[in-house]
């Protein structure tokens, strides 16, 4: 066997068996770190086919962007999650019948493909072969050229991402005392200080 | 020698373990989005797999959109997971058809 034989079948063991402790286990914090231990994996595969600018994407992106904002959400949210157990085992019967039918015929897929090498057509853009330009040259040859308004398009649905998400969670609570700049600046002598004559031996009334 | 249907087959648990624990985890929100994310990621596999095999970077291409919309998805999901948790103090599935309007 193989280096790269035995690299993969150990990203992909690592990566099937977190995938199973993500849907598996209780605590979602331990979900979400070993969907960060999945993605690492996954990574690890992307590097072995020879796409490294993906893999590291998905370090990038997932592990340090998505991965950290679901434990933000997790943390941050005071739920009950023993409550939310209730009904595993009713939900597991038909669950692991529907991922028995979904696994079977992605397997077939695979196997007619297998069967079949005709069934798929000839690349639309070829990928420049090993040693004339690296995966990330590629790529960016590729992307910013025929796919230059997919790309666009991509910009605009993470803007309206950010956006929604602001828009979404963005709230003014009343009550909440601020530091507002402006009001300070157009505070004056006349509306701020106040003289008063105070009688002898009284107090003042506020 | 790994060829193109090991990384498939890997794409085709991952995709199973995905579907799977959506239906197992039907009342925590969180994991379902998790599940998602693990749907995705076995797309992003089998994506790269046949463009690698192929010799076709623009499957590449595709699984870089993939990503993008996949991180969108996690944001909005995430975000509204926020707003329904300060509306309603839970985050139990069930009630979301109580969000009328």
């Amino acid at each position: 066997m193989t280096a790269a034989a035995a690299f993969f079948y150990l990203f992909a063991a690592i990566t099937v068996a977190s995938g199973f402790m993500v849907i598996a286990s209780r605590n979602p914090v331990v979900s979400v770190l070993f969907l960060i231990l999945a993605f690492v994996n996954a990574s690890g595969l992307f590097v072995l086919m020879g796409a490294e600018f993906l893999a590291m994407l998905l370090v990038v992106v997932y592990v340090g962007a998505v991965a950290v904002l679901f434990l933000f959400v997790v943390m941050m949210l005071d739920v009950d999650f023993a409550a939310m157990r209730q009904g595993f085992q009713d939900y597991l019967p038909v669950g692991g019948m529907i991922g028995a039918v979904f696994l079977v015929e992605l397997l077939l897929v695979v196997g007619s493909w297998a069967i079949d090498p005709g069934l798929v057509h000839g690349p639309l853009a070829v990928s420049p072969g090993s040693g004339t330009v690296t995966n990330t040259q590629a790529l960016g040859l590729v992307l910013y050229t025929n796919y230059f308004f997919f790309f666009q398009i991509a910009g605009l649905i993470l803007l309206v991402a950010m956006i929604g998400a602001i828009v979404l969670t963005l709230r003014d609570r009343p009550g909440v005392k601020r530091q507002d700049i402006a009001i300070q600046n157009a505070r004056t002598q006349a509306s701020a200080v106040e003289v008063r004559q105070v009688p002898t031996g009284q107090g003042v009334e506020v | 020698m790994i060829g193109l249907s090991h990384y498939l087959t890997v794409a085709a648990i991952l995709f199973t373990l995905g579907v799977l624990g959506i239906f197992i985890n039907r009342k925590n929100i969180i994991v379902i989005l998790m599940s998602v994310e693990l749907i995705l990621l076995a797309v992003n596999i089998n994506l790269v797999a046949f463009s690698t095999h192929l010799g076709d970077i623009v499957g590449q291409v595709f699984a870089l959109f993939v990503l993008t919309v996949a991180a969108a998805e996690a944001a909005i999901g995430l975000a509204i997971l926020v707003v329904f948790f300060r509306n309603r103090g839970s985050i139990a599935v069930e009630d979301v058809n109580m969000m009328k309007g």
